[in-house]
This record gives C-alpha cells, structure tokens and sequence, in this order.
C-alpha cells in the first residue's frame, strides 16, 4: 500500500511542479520542460500494463487540463507508458528487476537510469511537438524543440533523482 | 470466437495502447481549434482527392455514351451545314448551247401543306408566281412524280397531288414502253393503279413504271413507282396494274417543279394538227 499512496502524492506533487512552475517555463520559445514524465518513469516495475497506460493518459490528461491542450499530453504520455515495457526489457540489467522496487537512480547506477530516462523522454517530447505542430512543415524547428526541450527535461529528471537519494 | 478473445487477451496492452491514442486524438481534434481546422482542411484535401479519382474513372467508364452522344450532335451538326440545303432562291441558269437546247427547268420548293387522306388531296407550296412557276408544270420530289401545279399566287402555288381522283397522268412500263394511264382509286396513299395496260403486255409484278414522254407535264423517264400486283381486267382487253408509289406523300418536304421550256411550241403544234 506503502507505494501507491507514494505514487499518488508523486502524482499530484509533480502536477502542481508542473502547472505552476515549468509550464511558465518557455525560453525562447523553443525550450518547454515537461518534468511531469518522472511520474511515468518511476511507475513501479510491477505495474500492470494496461494500468500503466491508464495512468499515463490520466497523467498527461490531468495536464491538459491545466494547459488547456486537451489531449496533447494524454496522447504523448500514454505513447511514451506504450513504449516503457519495450524499453525496459531493451536495457534490462543482468537480472531480472526486482519486484516491489521503483526503479530510481539509486537502484541500478546512473548510465542506465539515465539511458531508460532518455529514450523516453525523447519519445514523449517528439510525440507531444509533433502532436502539437500536428504537420511536418518545418521539421527543422520541431526537431529543435524536441531536442531542446529533451535536454532540459532530462536535466530537470536526474536532478530531481539526485536530490531525493540525497534525502 | 475463441481466438478472436485469446487475440485481444494476448494484445490487449497494444490493442489497449490503440484505443487511448485514439481517444485521445479525437479530444485533441475536438477541443483544439488549430488541430480541428487541419483535420477538417486534410480531409477534405484527401475525400477531394478520391472523389476525383472516382470521377475520372466514372468518366472513363461513361466514354461510350459520350462517345454516342458527340457522334450524334456530330451528325446533327452536319445536317446544320449549309451544303446540304437546297437553295431556296432560284439559281438556275439558262445554259446557251447550239447542240443541246434545254428544255427543262427545276426549281425547288418547300412542301408547307399536304394532305394525304382525303379523296381530292392538295399540296402548297412556298414558292409562286414571283419564282416563275406556273399553272400545269410538273412536280417531282426525289423519289419521283408528286403533281401536278393547279393555281399560282404571287408567293404560293397550289399542287393536284397524286393521290387526287381527279389527276390522271401518262405512264409507261418502263422495260418495254407500253403506255397507260395511272390515277389514283382514294384507297391506300402507297398505291395507285395504271390502266389501259393491253392484256398481251408482258409484265411482272416489280417492274419500274416511270412517266411517258407523252405528257407535256413531266420529262419522260421520272420514276412513279413499281407494279404491285396485276389484276386481269374484267372481259377487256386491258389490264389494270396496282402500282407502289415510290414517293411516300406523307413525308414530303422538299420538291422540284418542273418548267418545260418548249411547252407552249408544243401545243400549239397540236394545236393545228387538231383544227
């Protein structure tokens, strides 16, 4: 029970990080940090998978609510939860993942948080750009936005794992 | 049934993943102008698009039919063209020649009344005095003899057709020129009957019955029509032939009147022979 109550106070903590803080956020127009993936990233490993996009889609929706893209974010989220099982298994540790464990930082070293976190990151700012443009005129500047935007949120991601396994 | 449910179960997070995305596409296209305007504006660039394939295919199908129809307007287009009128202004020429001295003079004239199922039937035409045609010239119309003209205006003249009980006009057997004379009975506007054929002429139903040269009316030679049966005439000497008419009178529309040129030299010379 211990975890749920934690992913349910993760969810509603990085909603309001989100709408209040990195939503206001918008260097130069380019650069939009989304932090609010964490939620979908430290989703326990044991998750049901239907769950898991369930969340994702209320996570993203939740979201869109507050930024008023009504199903921008849902479709990226629940795209990016879509490619987690896939990921995990491509970058899976010599064992199996443990079971009952959030898979953090601190749990299997930096590189492969830091590979998991990337390649999802990346999955969910193309989705949520290219959603957004909603057309593959000036590629060249979603693509900016996309890698941009990546960078800062993954930043802002492994940050945020660094200060909670300092707690 | 069953694989269909092990299918969904064993997909079921792809399938589950497919439905969300879809869900949420839907929301984004109705709760976003932006996205909903290049929605709209796609699909209709893609229906446009396949709606024009579709039409130039029906078309290709439909070429047949238009195919007929160009040829028909083609046909009807043709008949328009100017060549294939005759002139209704007179334009005959007299041709001065020492050898052959012409004789006759065709004019042509429009049909603007007829009748066929009277016993004295009547034909107008739109030409009269003004176009030089006179009482007693004869009329023919491409298939052959027509009438007679009776009366004249200035811009009308009235014709004795044919089919009129009172007409009688000298005909021959074309292949061996034995003469008769053919009126019409006022039974059947297809068929008028010659009499005065001798019973010893040899005739066969078929043969071309054409005018005489005795008539100072008609050329000699103009087609009449062909012998459709042979009646022996009743204890004479004659026999009547029923004759096919080659013109049909109820279609008449244009037709020449003939001026014999040489006629009045002609009766009077028979004129004196009678006195």
């Amino acid at each position: 029970m211990n975890f749920i109550v934690k992913n349910i106070i993760r969810f509603i903590i990085l909603i309001l990080l989100q709408v209040t803080i990195f939503n206001n956020i918008q260097l130069s127009g380019f650069i939009n940090p989304y932090m609010y993936v964490l939620f979908i990233l430290l989703l326990p490993f044991e998750t049901p998978p239907w769950l898991l996009l369930v969340l994702s889609f209320f996570m993203g929706l939740s979201i869109d609510v507050f930024s008023n893209t009504i199903g921008m974010h849902a479709s990226a989220c629940v795209f990016m939860g879509f490619l987690r099982p896939y990921v995990l298994n491509y970058i899976s540790v010599r064992d199996n993942y443990e079971s009952d464990i959030e898979q953090g930082l601190y749990v299997y070293g930096f590189s492969w948080f830091f590979k998991y976190a990337l390649i999802l990151i990346l999955a969910h700012h193309s989705f949520l750009f290219i959603v957004e443009v909603f057309s593959f005129n000036n590629f060249g500047d979603t693509l900016l936005r996309i890698i941009l935007s990546t960078i800062f949120s993954l930043t802002l991601v492994v940050a945020s794992q660094f200060i909670i396994s300092k707690k | 049934m069953k694989n269909l449910l092990q299918l969904i179960v064993r997909f079921h997070f792809t399938i589950l993943f497919l439905i969300i995305e879809l869900v949420c596409f839907l929301l984004i296209v109705n709760n976003n102008n932006y996205h909903k305007t290049i929605f709209l504006n796609s699909n209709n660039a893609l229906s446009g698009g396949i709606y024009n394939k579709v039409t130039s295919f029906s078309d290709y199908i439909r070429l047949t039919e238009i195919n007929d129809q160009l040829s028909k307007e083609n046909t009807q287009l043709h008949n328009l063209l100017s060549e294939n009128y005759k002139l209704t202004a007179d334009s005959f020429f007299f041709f001065e020649d020492s050898l052959f001295k012409q004789q006759y003079v065709y004019r042509s004239a429009k049909v603007i009344n007829n009748s066929i199922n009277k016993q004295r039937n009547y034909i107008t035409l739109n030409k009269g005095r003004k176009h030089g045609i006179k009482p007693e010239m004869g009329v023919i119309a491409n298939n052959g003899v027509v009438g007679i003209v009776k009366s004249v205006s200035d811009n009308y003249s009235t014709v004795l057709s044919l089919l009129n009980s009172r007409l009688k006009i000298s005909a021959k057997i074309k292949k061996n020129n034995h003469h008769g004379s053919l009126y019409w009975d006022g039974k059947d506007y297809r068929r008028a009957k010659l009499i005065e054929i001798p019973s010893h002429v040899n005739i066969n139903v078929g043969d071309t019955i054409t005018t005489s040269s005795f008539s100072s009316v008609f050329p000699e030679g103009i087609l009449i029509g062909t012998a459709d049966k042979i009646l022996p005439s009743s204890g004479g000497n004659f026999r009547e032939i029923i004759v096919l008419l080659s013109n049909d009178f109820n279609q008449l529309a244009y037709v020449d009147v003939i001026g014999d040129l040489l006629k009045n030299e002609r009766l009077e010379l028979e004129k004196e022979v009678e006195k």
